[in-house]
């Protein structure tokens, strides 16, 4: 539960009086996200991983590809499971304990926007149909909070997975065996972007720092995919937005989100 | 989403779906206000085969009391599916999904009710799936929303709630069950038709910007549609039925 206390009431009214002038807080344009960090290979251990700076909102992610057993209805797709977790090293306010509500949408939205753009091709991802496939663990933790980890969750797992190398298994009596010296890239059709907006008063801003998003009356997260289409979308807060609003933000994640894929591909260029 | 490849005809030549709708048409549905006793506000309604059933209590004191606040009243929703509900037994412990539900629902209630008249006090909405198939977030909602004002609670406007979707390369409106296992895209709306306003929007599948567009255009005037239905249900009860 975040409680609004004097000081953010404070803050929002010159959060506003700013932005009614045109302005932000630290000084971007309303449709400008923050500057983008990744590095990635940041956990040698783990089969892909990534360390992404949004700002000063820092995640890790690390992706662990093992064999599972299928899904009952699904015995001819691999599986992908995405979670979000914040570290009570963090933020003050972060306790111990079960993920609450806010921590619980942050996972399956980030894990949403993945999954829908059918990112990753899971029918490669089968060892024997109905039996055994390849499971794909991307988990995020989040180290620093300054605001809009949607993104930043969201861009530590698309890198992370980017980065991956998938070792290759055969059943032997029934049990995955790694096949030696054939490792390849996880199977990659697209590249989610996912772009959060607030709106605070009649104004849109892309990517709200940790002020802003306690300002916001309202947020919109747009998730689009290598060919600009939408593929996943989750509004939040206490107040709606109008049909134009939800097209403009349409517009704007297709755009702001095209320059942010092309960081995300570089930082699996550099990385080979 | 990744549904399993099958038989079924999702759009057939004529432009008719698997249940026998057309794509603009929605289910059957029936709103009833009131009915339970003991709460404060209550509405059921049957939304295709969804049977959703919703109390209101409050605005009454806050427990635990740190969860109070002394400028607003505040909302708290619980959203439920009893084990019956769907096809395999569901595990009666709130999962993850439900939680999301909750909160998503309740953030589109929250433009409508006028909570700040009541400080220091909780409004809780329990929303209880009796039956699921397919859209029951937008159908607790719908029924929240008649459940909130039959308990008296000042409101800004009804929230109505229906899906959009795709299916065969098709937008169509009010995703059923087997529409939204099999189909392309689901996107549920929550919108407030007298205050022109979305407070509920969620999106899985792909749709080009143009299909987007036109999904929640579709969804909305799915939204008149329930709005109607929710404005008589509350007629219903508080002027008798006696004339349509």
């Amino acid at each position: 539960m975040t409680s609004v206390g004097v000081l953010d009431e404070l803050k929002k009214l010159q959060i506003l009086e700013l932005l009614e002038q045109g302005k932000r807080v630290d000084g971007r344009a309303l449709d400008e996200p923050r500057e983008l960090v990744v590095e990635t290979n940041a956990i040698p251990k783990a089969n892909g991983s990534a360390r992404v700076r949004l700002g000063d909102s820092e995640v890790i992610c690390g992706v662990k590809i093992q064999p599972d057993r299928p899904f009952p209805d699904m015995g001819d797709k691999g599986i992908f499971i995405c979670t979000a977790e914040l570290l009570p090293l963090s933020d003050p306010s972060v306790e111990t304990g079960p993920p609450g509500p806010d921590v619980i949408e942050l996972a399956r939205v980030v894990d949403r926007g993945i999954r829908e753009s059918h990112m990753i091709d899971l029918s490669q991802l089968v060892i024997e149909k109905d039996k055994s496939v390849v499971g794909v663990f991307a988990d995020n933790v989040v180290v620093d909070y300054d605001g809009n980890l949607f993104d930043a969750c969201a861009y530590a797992a698309t890198a992370a997975i980017l980065s991956s190398k998938t070792p290759k298994w055969e059943l032997k009596n029934d049990v995955p065996t790694i096949v030696e010296g054939k490792e390849s890239e996880v199977p990659v059709t697209t590249i989610p972007v996912s772009v959060t907006m607030g709106k605070i008063g009649r104004h849109i801003i892309v990517d709200p720092n940790a002020d802003e998003w306690v300002c916001m009356d309202a947020r919109i997260t747009i998730t689009t995919d290598s060919d600009g289409n939408i593929c996943a979308l989750q509004k939040g807060g206490s107040d709606g937005f109008s049909l134009d609003e939800v097209i403009k933000c349409g517009e704007i994640s297709v755009k702001v989100g095209s320059k942010i894929r092309e960081k995300l591909k570089q930082a699996k260029a550099g990385n080979q | 989403m990744g549904g399993r490849e099958s038989e079924l005809v999702l759009l057939d030549e004529n432009g008719i779906r698997c249940d026998g709708r057309k794509v603009d048409e929605p289910r059957r549905i029936m709103i009833k206000a009131g009915g339970l006793k003991n709460a404060d506000g209550s509405a059921y309604i049957e939304f295709g085969d969804n049977k959703i059933l919703v109390g209101v209590f409050g605005p009454r004191d806050v427990h635990p009391k740190h969860m109070s606040n002394t400028d607003t009243g505040i909302l708290r929703v619980r959203y439920h599916m009893e084990p019956f509900s769907v096809t395999e037994r569901k595990n009666p412990a709130p999962s993850r999904r439900e939680i999301e539900i909750s909160k998503v629902i309740k953030e589109a209630l929250e433009p409508a009710v006028m909570l700040d008249k009541f400080p220091r006090t909780a409004v809780d909405v329990f929303i209880e799936v009796l039956q699921a198939d397919g859209g029951t977030r937008c159908a607790a909602l719908s029924a929240a929303s008649v459940a909130l004002a039959d308990a008296g609670i000042p409101m800004r406007d009804l929230v109505a709630a229906c899906a959009a979707g795709k299916v065969a390369d098709t937008v169509i409106l009010d995703v059923n069950n087997e529409e939204d296992q099999a189909g392309q895209a689901d996107m549920p709306i929550g919108y407030m038709p007298n205050l022109e306003k979305i407070t509920l929007l969620q999106l899985d599948g792909v749709l080009t910007p143009e299909e987007y567009k036109k999904c929640v255009e579709t969804g909305i005037n799915g939204c008149k549609i329930v709005y109607d239905l929710q404005k008589k249900a509350l007629h219903d009860k508080y002027f008798g039925n006696g004339g349509d």
